[in-house]
């Protein structure tokens, strides 16, 4: 038995992360083999305890932006995993109502502000939306999702930039799987690193075994209290590893032999928390049926979205524009 | 009625919709002092640093942010300080702000003003004199807006401020200090232009400062006995098509003139429009830059401009031609 350690606590990370997995998993085979899902999907298979445990401490209406690798973040955050799935499958009732996909995920309701196709793009919007609380004297923080490879984009050191100098609440998540798209993140960037450019530009930074998901929800949590309570932006660079390929397509036959498969075996954060919960006094049984009921979850996501109808092909003119719109005037 | 200058009429518009609704703001680089061509003067003192904010020199944290604080309820006016500047935020406009709203299936809203000083003045080379409105007439999402009178700037922008969509308001440079009697209480509707002159013998249609030098050439030609009737679209999208083409029916003649390059030019989309709605007289007439760059030697410059007399004379000889 492992003193201090918050059964409670690890099995609702337990579950989020399972049901993260199970999303991924069922739309991968949605995707394989039935041809459900039609476009590319990036799976974060692997990267669970990131969106997991930074996520837990925020509130509905706190905003979070994420990245083309977005479902953990967007069903971390709330969102509805049949919406979801019938996004992922062109569907009426999906969350963007057939219209943006997996990349373009998306749930204001919840706070989620986007899944965003074009990396770093959404690293200056989620500066933004923390600079719209503030102008509006709300009380929300944002968090903003993005890979190590977009740490060589402009927008990030420009969105870094802008939040020091407005002095915004918002929490910079690096979540650096190594790899950008199919080339080895290291063997692109200069420098020290994700946190050293963020230090360089005036944020605290924090450096988080990214599948350690214990660590990662505390480590967010306190970042978070203290953004809340100052008002100012930090940086969290979070280290974990894709699993999966940069597209669920993806063999990914350019990593060294025999890393996935190591990562998967001795990294992977769902196992080592049922470790870290088992040594605690968790009964294996308990986690197994919370695996079982995340899968059940899914499969009927996915049941949903394979018997919702297509979007009406009179919807591809709506929500372009009120002056000028399409449905008016297309030519 | 109140006289007042090209850029004191928007300032006039931003200050009143400030005054009345505080979720609009403007950001951009040097605001604070006014803004690079002061169109911003005195806006700080009253609205304080917060509302009329300075911006690093970061286009794309501009456009970006301005974009992500629109999404969660404020109405940002976004000040690119050159047109040509804007183009280092064309993905946040062009793939962000113009698809949210259709990407995330209605759940984002993006009211901006986004506004692009563009053309030419004087030795400004390649990267300070561009028009790039058609660009923009082609990402659907964007409400595109060009005014050439202080009247449009100051109704132009109450409308644009109002709108929910993202409006791209292209000023232009050499304008600034037009003045021109102004009635507050206009507000602009887009899509409706404005016939600058009346005539009955050709259709004269242009935009921003290229619209004034085409009411300067229907002068000219009515002093040669050439009626020329003048519509000034002042917003490209959407743009005003019923009163175009019942000009051109009127008239059965049409020039389009415009400062941008010809070649891709919207001036092409008004011919092609009239040219499937209406038999003209005689062939169209289509004035616009030539498709090579402006340079900073004065007459080197001078032969990328579309001048009033360009028109006058093009307009001329279409009269003299004989009709087809």
């Amino acid at each position: 038995m492992v003193a201090n350690f918050d059964i409670k606590k690890g099995l609702e990370r337990l579950r989020m992360m399972e049901r993260i997995r199970a999303f991924e998993i069922t739309a991968k085979a949605a995707a394989i083999d039935e041809e459900l899902v039609l476009g590319a999907i990036h799976l974060c298979l692997g990267q669970e305890a990131v969106a997991t445990g930074v996520i837990e401490p925020l509130r509905t209406g706190d905003y979070i932006t994420s990245t083309h690798r977005g479902h953990g973040h967007t069903l971390a955050k709330g969102a509805d995993p049949a919406a979801m799935m019938k996004e992922l499958l062109g569907r009426a009732g999906g969350c963007c109502g057939g219209k943006g996909g997996s990349m373009h995920i998306a749930d204001f309701g919840v706070g989620m502000l986007g899944a965003n196709g074009v990396v770093s793009a959404n690293i200056t919007i989620a500066a933004g939306a923390a600079h719209g609380v503030k102008l509006l004297g709300g009380d929300q923080v944002t968090v903003c999702f993005f890979g190590d490879g977009a740490t060589n984009r402009g927008p990030f050191l420009e969105g870094l930039n802008w939040a020091a100098v407005f002095d915004l609440p918002i929490l910079f998540v690096c979540e650096d799987n190594r790899y950008s798209a199919s080339t080895l993140t290291s063997e692109m960037t200069g420098g020290d690193g994700p946190a050293a450019r963020a230090k360089a530009q005036g944020l605290p930074t924090h450096v988080a075994d990214g599948n350690d998901v214990t660590a990662l929800a505390e480590t967010a949590e306190e970042i978070l209290n203290r953004i809340r309570e100052t008002g100012q932006p930090e940086f969290l660079h979070a280290i974990t590893y894709r699993v999966d390929g940069h597209t669920y397509f993806d063999p990914a036959p350019y990593r060294p032999e025999g890393e996935a498969l190591r990562e998967a075996e001795q990294n992977c954060p769902i196992v080592r928390l049922r470790d870290a919960l088992g040594s605690a006094g968790a009964e294996a049984a308990v986690m197994d049926s919370i695996r079982t009921e995340a899968a059940v979850e899914m499969t009927a996501a996915l049941d949903a979205a394979r018997a919702a109808p297509w979007p009406l092909d009179q919807s591809v003119f709506d929500d372009v524009q009120d002056v000028g719109s399409p449905a008016q005037e297309a030519y | 009625m109140a006289e007042m200058t090209y850029a004191d009429a928007a300032k006039l518009a931003i200050a009143e919709a400030m005054r009345t609704d505080e979720t609009v703001w403007c950001v951009g680089e040097d605001l604070g002092r006014g803004g690079v061509f002061k169109q911003y003067t005195g806006l700080v003192e009253e609205f304080g640093p917060k509302r009329i904010s300075d911006a690093p020199i970061s286009e794309a944290a501009i456009m970006g942010s301005a974009f992500g604080a629109a999404m969660v309820g404020t109405r940002p006016i976004v000040e690119m300080r050159f047109a040509d500047f804007a183009l280092c935020a064309t993905d946040e406009l062009v793939n962000q702000i113009a698809k949210a709203r259709f990407m995330f299936g209605g759940q984002a809203r993006a009211p901006m003003v986004i506004r692009k000083p563009m053309g030419m003045w004087r030795s400004s080379a390649a990267q300070h004199s561009q028009c790039l409105e058609s660009w923009y007439v082609h990402i659907p999402g964007l409400v595109v807006v060009c005014p050439a009178t202080p009247q449009d700037n100051y109704s132009m922008m109450r409308a644009a401020i109002a709108c929910d969509d993202p409006v791209v308001y292209l000023e232009h440079k050499n304008l600034w200090a037009l003045e021109g009697e102004v009635d507050t209480t206009l507000v602009g509707k887009f899509g409706q232009a404005q016939v600058r002159r009346q005539g009955n013998d050709v259709t004269l249609v242009s935009w921003s400062n290229t619209a004034n030098l085409c009411v300067e050439a229907a002068e000219t030609l009515a002093a040669q006995g050439i009626s020329a009737e003048v519509i000034d679209l002042v917003s490209l999208w959407p743009w005003d098509k019923p009163a175009v083409l019942a000009s051109v029916r009127k008239t059965g003649r049409l020039v389009v003139a415009h400062e941008s390059v010809a070649v891709g030019g919207f001036g092409a989309e008004v011919v092609a429009t009239v040219a499937q709605n209406v038999l003209l007289k005689s062939r169209p007439v289509r004035l616009g830059a030539p498709r090579g760059l402006i340079a900073y030697a004065p007459n080197l410059e001078d032969q990328m401009r579309v001048t009033a007399e360009m028109i006058t004379d093009a307009t001329r000889n279409l009269m003299e031609t004989e009709s087809v």
